[in-house]
């Protein structure tokens, strides 16, 4: 009832990629890999055709202005789109290899090593343990002793350990919102995901907590692949190694951060880029 | 004329409306709260003589004796809105979960205006269902069929109160439990229901304070008892029937007994409703920041 996510296989080999990036740095394997996903809601074609190929423990990040498919992209890659009545989805995203719109993949399985952090902080209205804990209790990864470790790696790797650690039983509403937001990182990466979604994170945040998340996604870039939406192109600009620049559900560029914000190969980047439209 | 302010004819004119809409606005409130006070004040009046300690111990006495209590409708009041509760609670919240989560489909529409319609029917017309379904196959009347008749008319309640305070749980909670794997049911269960459950459980409370003054539905199914009686194929005596049978009496003893149960009755939903808000708040408060 919920989903219709209707699978045409093209995977042949390396289909031309004219606006795609170069292949990345040697050493990375690919991570997710893209092939001309495109996606409807009803009548409305809301990503065309968007090839791409996201590194290893990178972060990538997703610029564009508001309602170009970056968000629509990301959710792609954990199948949120799926909760959505009526979108159809052409094209493969395949995963650490495998084809995650494949019929014997369980969505709930994708999702375990496809993490996602949202735009507003969503901590359940449980104590801090138990919210870190819930995945972690879902794949039954451990109890009681076990459990804890979990919670305490997860917390010191989400950079929260050391404000937290005393009240792990307090409610996690008290936490400030640049905390939840940790908190919610930590809950995230709890489950030991390979991919983590990041749907612009820091956008309801003040600057000094932006900064303490941009810090945790250059560490935790070491363990898991980042994949980021920002509106803010200084943000994409400071914690990227590739940025992709969609425009009307198209993947204009895509390439190393670098390259892409100070010689981009498309006009209609650079007029992004350089503040004369968006 | 100067700058911002009103035109000076046009001041008095504000002043002098805002002054009778407050004044209205006043008077209707201590319209509504009238009868409230009268009532507890003629209650109280007429019933804290008779209440005394062996009301709540003693049994009542045979017509002529004076004291006594009514130990035996206490006990079975509560048996009664025990019974109605254990009915009413998992079938009301679980229907409530189905109208939330299936809230466009058109079975859920269906659900919503029966529980509607069964929300207004009148008490004494599930009596009536209760004794035909339950007491006419028994052979009697008993405790099972009056706490059925309750909790019949504490189900919609519960449903509506439920599917309300579920709908106001945000999305993103969904998402954020979907997006760590868990799936649909398991959201449900540890995260949404759990993020209204301090809501839910004041529906409960208040339905069951609201069924815990009813006499009608009692009358044709728990029947009464003048002896004590915890056997739930039994008659069982309830404060309501008690107020009831005694204030219709002849004896003026009986009449006191029977303000002295109406106070006590008054006052047991009174605290109930006080206690209802104190578990909300510390449920709110583990919830909440």
């Amino acid at each position: 009832m919920m989903k219709e996510a209707v699978m045409t296989g093209i995977r042949i080999a390396a289909p031309a990629r004219a606006k795609t990036a170069p292949p990345p740095a040697a050493g990375a394997s690919p991570m997710v890999e893209i092939d001309r996903l495109s996606l409807r809601y009803g009548q409305v074609l809301a990503l065309k055709d968007v090839s791409m190929t996201i590194a290893r423990h990178q972060v990538t990040a997703f610029i564009g202005p508001s309602g170009c498919g970056k968000s629509t992209l990301l959710r792609c890659l954990n199948r949120m789109n799926d909760l959505i009545d009526g979108v159809r989805i052409d094209g493969s995203i395949r995963i650490a290899g495998r084809d995650i719109y494949d019929g014997s993949i369980h969505v709930t399985d994708l999702r375990k090593s496809v993490g996602m952090v949202f735009q507003k902080s969503n901590p359940f209205p449980k104590s801090i343990f138990d919210n870190v804990a819930y995945g972690p209790r879902i794949l039954r990864m451990g109890r009681g002793s076990d459990l804890e470790a979990i919670v305490e790696r997860s917390l010191k790797a989400a950079a929260l350990w050391d404000e937290v650690s005393d009240r792990l039983h307090e409610s996690a509403l008290r936490l400030s919102g640049g905390q939840q937001q940790r908190l919610c990182i930590a809950r995230a990466i709890a489950v030991e995901p390979d991919v983590l979604l990041m749907d612009e994170p820091c956008s309801a945040l003040d600057p000094i907590a932006t900064a303490r998340i941009e810090e945790l996604m250059e560490e935790l870039k070491t363990r898991y692949t980042i994949v980021v939406v920002t509106h803010n192109m200084q943000q994409a600009a400071r914690v990227s190694d590739q940025t992709g620049f969609m425009l009307l559900g198209e993947l204009v560029e895509f390439g190393e951060t670098a390259a892409l914000f100070t010689t981009p190969r498309d006009r209609r980047t650079e007029d992004y880029i350089t503040g004369r439209f968006g | 004329m100067s700058g911002i302010g009103p035109a000076p004819g046009a001041q008095w004119r504000r002043r002098l409306v805002s002054r009778l809409v407050v004044g209205f606005c006043a008077l209707s409130v201590g319209l509504a709260l009238a009868p409230l006070g009268f009532l507890l004040f003629f209650v109280a009046k007429q019933g804290l003589t008779a209440v005394n300690f062996d009301f709540f111990t003693q049994m009542p006495k045979p017509v002529g004796e004076a004291g006594g209590g009514m130990a035996n409708a206490i006990l079975g009041t509560l048996v009664l809105i025990g019974l109605a509760g254990l009915l009413a609670v998992p079938i009301g919240v679980i229907a409530g979960v189905y109208l939330s989560e299936y809230r466009a489909t058109a079975v859920a529409s269906v659900v919503r205006f029966s529980a509607d319609v069964l929300n207004g029917v009148p008490s004494i017309v599930i009596g009536i269902f209760a004794y035909g379904v339950l007491v006419l196959p028994m052979g009697r009347f008993s405790a099972l069929a009056g706490g059925a008749a309750l909790g019949v008319m504490m189900i919609p309640i519960i449903v509506r109160t439920t599917e309300e305070l579920l709908r106001l749980v945000p999305p993103a909670l969904r998402d954020g439990a979907l997006a760590l794997g868990a799936t649909r049911a398991r959201a449900v269960l540890t995260v949404i229901l759990p993020a209204a459950l301090p809501g839910i459980m004041t529906g409960i409370l208040v339905a069951l304070a609201r069924v815990a003054g009813e006499t009608a539905p009692l009358l044709f199914t728990a029947f009464n008892n003048r002896y004590w009686s915890t056997r739930l194929d039994q008659p069982i005596a309830s404060l309501t029937v008690q107020v009831y049978t005694y204030a219709i009496s002849p004896y003026e003893d009986w009449h006191r007994q029977a303000w002295a149960g109406a106070t006590v009755l008054i006052g047991a939903i009174l605290i109930f409703s006080l206690l209802a808000r104190g578990v909300t708040r510390r449920l709110e408060r583990m919830h909440r920041a």
